[in-house]
């Protein structure tokens, strides 16, 4: 009924192959466009833009990233915090030595620094793979934080190690500092999932992409038919960085404000996004998105209903978060491996067919 | 039915509890993860000392105090969602970490709300002219840094000269902040400085003190936190290093930290700005009236604790600050800004402790426009392990100023020039 095929004719090779063959899809898309750019602005408040959706659109992009990496070329990383990190201290490094130039190319510059070093750190693959190279990646989270804590040229010598973002301004509104608004800082950030997600989609389902998935599906055969293994890995590991070097700048400069590398972008923040795409569903954008949601609201969404709603005490109520959390990802786990974007195609499928199944 | 499921799931989500008093205090407690050793007592401390307020006096001024607690498990992330959510009836926020402080520094001052780091965070927001909304009392890391030095110098009969101090400290914009007066105290007394880094959480510092042993330095400083301080405590201990030249900064200093090395730790010494001990009228009404009534925010396991009694001391001057506030503004619904006036010509006379109920707990207070830290005193404590007590080994010393200030000047005009902030005359 929802999902009517009928009358959804293709003339078109373009029509045959576009993103949202669906009309009703389509439509959908359009109308979340717009509810997102319109009318979220507007109606949201100072808590919900920056405590809540700052987060989650710049986990999404964070979330694309990995999953063009390990979704779409198998090639497993535990680096992305400290790829993050490298986005980040880019934008911290440019930010400040170039103030006069807009925050819009510090944030693209930031990410194209971190493709480089997303390609030095994915040479290793050429050589290992699976567990070895998640091993590889891991020394450079490691590594990659210590280096910022290590060397004061990072942190411009500041006596505690922090580094902070000074106000920059796009059109003339503050994206950065402490007192941009939370409408600007999320229409900015919106901007860049928007157009990382657009990138990425587009990619995927080139000629680029499905060598990735050559490879990721089975390396030798892909070599046999032609795949080039190192161009191929290389470039997964720079466009796989490139964005997650963005989402580490933006984390940095439009969400937190102030960071210290050790605590935000650790090892944790790695295994984070790792979850958030095998949640949402391996080699899948929307999955990308729907991971970062569940990681990013539902221990907000927890949060306010047991110590806001029952009162409870914030400690248990901390300690039954990460309970349950860590349940339902188990649960998700046995029940759907893909994750959330395999639940959704299923669903699709069925609405597509009923009320008539057979 | 689905509208009203959908209606009632949003209005959960927004979480919008209406303001049922008019005194709010959010504390950005850490009750979870590697540092809730030394968070839980400092939590159960601040909020039993306002729940005996509220049950002894009504609150202050007749206004009811209403303590939000928001759990961030010393998490950067979690704290700014924490100021998010509450800021927007919150007086004053106590980050209680260093990394919240960094985020709340600009955003509280841009808020119009008074952040008081309680001896963290960042030590040049003692200029006043420069972090209007900023205070970093009673005393600074570069203050407890130098207080350090200076009793190690007593205690070597007056010179360093030729001497050798480690600093093992965790590796974050916590434990960085002394290096840089200890640099320059080392240039000035002529001793060897050693700095030791260690990582989060801080379990894994084995080839740290391996270093110490091959070393050899006559002192040990600590700047640790958390589980650090105990395994610290104990690698010390097995490398029989004289627990007596190993001096903590005040949060390497409390019954967390010592108890599980047990023997070992005997005659540890760390600083503090503040008594130990419950012997205080103060402290005894709150086991009557509080613990023994049911109303603590803890089990009462923590009571008379070090950690414990600092969060007494954050709440005791948070509530005197108010009061004051309340007497200047001569209303008892006191916003944000009022509570700022009041912080910065806060005055607690040795008198005015006693009055509290907490005679000689800590030394007078007394703030200025200018200088936004006061007494700026630390004194030496030692444990013992056989009674299972910190005691006082000093008075409260004054760190080395003409070493120090300059320093806080010198970091805080290059905030101000990095934030484009025009310093305040303080007339």
């Amino acid at each position: 009924m929802f999902y009517r095929e009928a009358g959804d004719f293709k003339t078109t090779y373009a029509k045959d192959s576009q993103t949202f063959p669906i009309r009703f899809d389509r439509y959908r898309y359009y109308v979340v466009m717009a509810v997102a750019i319109l009318v979220v602005p507007f109606v949201v408040n100072d808590y919900w833009a920056s405590a809540v959706l700052l987060p989650f659109l710049i986990y999404a992009i964070a979330a694309i990233g990995l999953n063009i990496l390990t979704g779409y070329c198998g090639q497993v990383s535990l680096g992305t915090g400290g790829f993050m990190a490298v986005g980040a201290y880019a934008c911290y490094k440019l930010m400040t030595a170039m103030p006069d130039v807009n925050i819009f190319f510090h944030v693209i510059l930031s990410g194209l620094i971190t493709a480089g070093v997303g390609v030095l750190f994915g040479l290793p693959s050429l050589r290992i793979k699976g567990f070895y190279l998640a091993v590889a990646t891991l020394a450079a989270q490691f590594f990659l934080v210590w280096l910022f804590n290590k060397v004061p040229w990072f942190y411009n010598n500041s006596a505690s190690g922090q580094i902070s973002a000074p106000t920059r301004t796009v059109f003339g509104a503050e994206v950065t500092g402490p007192t941009a608004s939370a409408e600007v800082k999320y229409l900015f950030c919106l901007a860049f999932v928007i157009a990382t997600a657009w990138i990425a989609r587009n990619l995927t389902r080139g000629s680029l992409g499905r060598k990735w998935m050559a490879i990721r599906d089975m390396d030798i055969a892909a070599e046999i038919i032609g795949v080039n293994p190192l161009a191929s890995k290389l470039s997964a590991f720079a466009v796989s960085s490139f964005f997650v070097g963005i989402a580490g700048a933006l984390f940095f400069a439009v969400y937190l404000g102030a960071v210290e590398v050790g605590e935000v972008y650790g090892i944790n923040k790695s295994f984070l996004v790792l979850f958030m795409i095998i949640i949402g569903g391996l080699g899948s954008i929307f999955g990308s998105f729907a991971g970062a949601a569940f990681i990013v609201l539902l221990p907000v969404f927890l949060k306010n209903v047991l110590v806001g709603q029952f009162g409870w005490a914030t400690d248990l109520a901390a300690h039954l978060e990460i309970m349950i959390l860590g349940l339902l990802i188990i649960v998700f786990l046995v029940l759907e491996p893909h994750g959330l974007a395999q639940l959704w195609r299923i669903t699709k499928e069925k609405l597509r067919l009923w009320p008539f199944p057979h | 039915m689905k509208t009203k499921l959908l209606a009632a799931l949003t209005a959960t989500i927004m979480g919008a509890a209406p303001a049922l008093a008019d005194l709010t205090i959010p504390t950005l407690n850490y009750r979870t993860g590697p540092y809730a050793p030394s968070g839980i007592p400092y939590a159960d401390g601040f909020s039993d000392y306002l729940t005996l307020l509220n049950e002894r006096d009504g609150g202050i001024g007749g206004e009811m105090i209403d303590e939000k607690e928001c759990e961030t498990g010393y998490n950067t992330e979690k704290g700014v969602e924490c100021y998010e959510q509450t800021k927007a009836d919150g007086l004053i926020y106590i980050p209680q970490s260093t990394g919240i402080t960094y985020q709340l520094i600009p955003k509280a001052s841009a808020d119009n709300i008074p952040v008081w780091s309680v001896a963290y965070g960042r030590t040049s927001a003692v200029n006043g002219k420069v972090f209007e909304w900023i205070f970093n009392m009673p005393v600074t890391y570069w203050d407890g840094a130098s207080v350090a030095v200076k009793y190690a110098m007593e205690e070597e009969g007056g010179s360093l000269d030729g001497k050798k101090i480690a600093l093992i400290y965790h590796n974050s914009a916590y434990g960085k902040e002394p290096i840089r007066t200890l640099e320059a105290l080392s240039e000035k007394h002529g001793f060897e400085l050693l700095p030791l880094a260690v990582d989060h959480p801080g379990q894994e510092q084995k080839s740290q003190w391996l270093q110490i042993r091959r070393e050899r330095p006559d002192y040990v400083l600590m700047w640790g936190w958390g589980v650090m301080n105990q395994v610290a405590i104990q690698e010390a201990a097995n490398i029989r290093f004289p627990m007596d030249k190993f001096i903590g900064v005040w949060w390497s200093g409390s019954e967390a930290d010592v108890v599980p090395v047990g023997a070992g730790a005997n005659g540890y010494k760390s600083l503090n700005f503040h008594g130990t001990g419950s012997e205080f009228p103060a402290m005894q009404e709150i086991k009557s009236m509080v613990i023994d009534a049911g109303m603590g925010a803890g089990d009462g396991s923590k009571f008379g604790e070090v950690g414990y009694n600092r969060g007494v001391f954050a709440a005791a001057v948070t509530t005197e600050a108010i009061r004051q506030a309340q007497e200047a503004s001569g209303k008892s619904d006191i916003s944000p800004s009022d509570l700022r006036d009041a912080m910065e010509s806060l005055e607690i006379t040795e008198d005015r402790w006693s009055e509290m109920g907490l005679p000689g707990f800590a030394p007078a207070i007394s703030v200025t426009c200018a200088v936004h830290s006061s007494p700026r005193l630390a004194a030496v404590q030692q444990w013992d392990a056989e009674a299972g007590e910190w005691n006082l080994l000093t008075d409260f010393m004054e760190p080395d100023f003409d070493v120090v200030d300059p320093l806080i000047e010198e970091d805080s005009m290059a905030y101000a020039a990095e934030a484009g902030i025009e310093p305040r005359s303080c007339e």
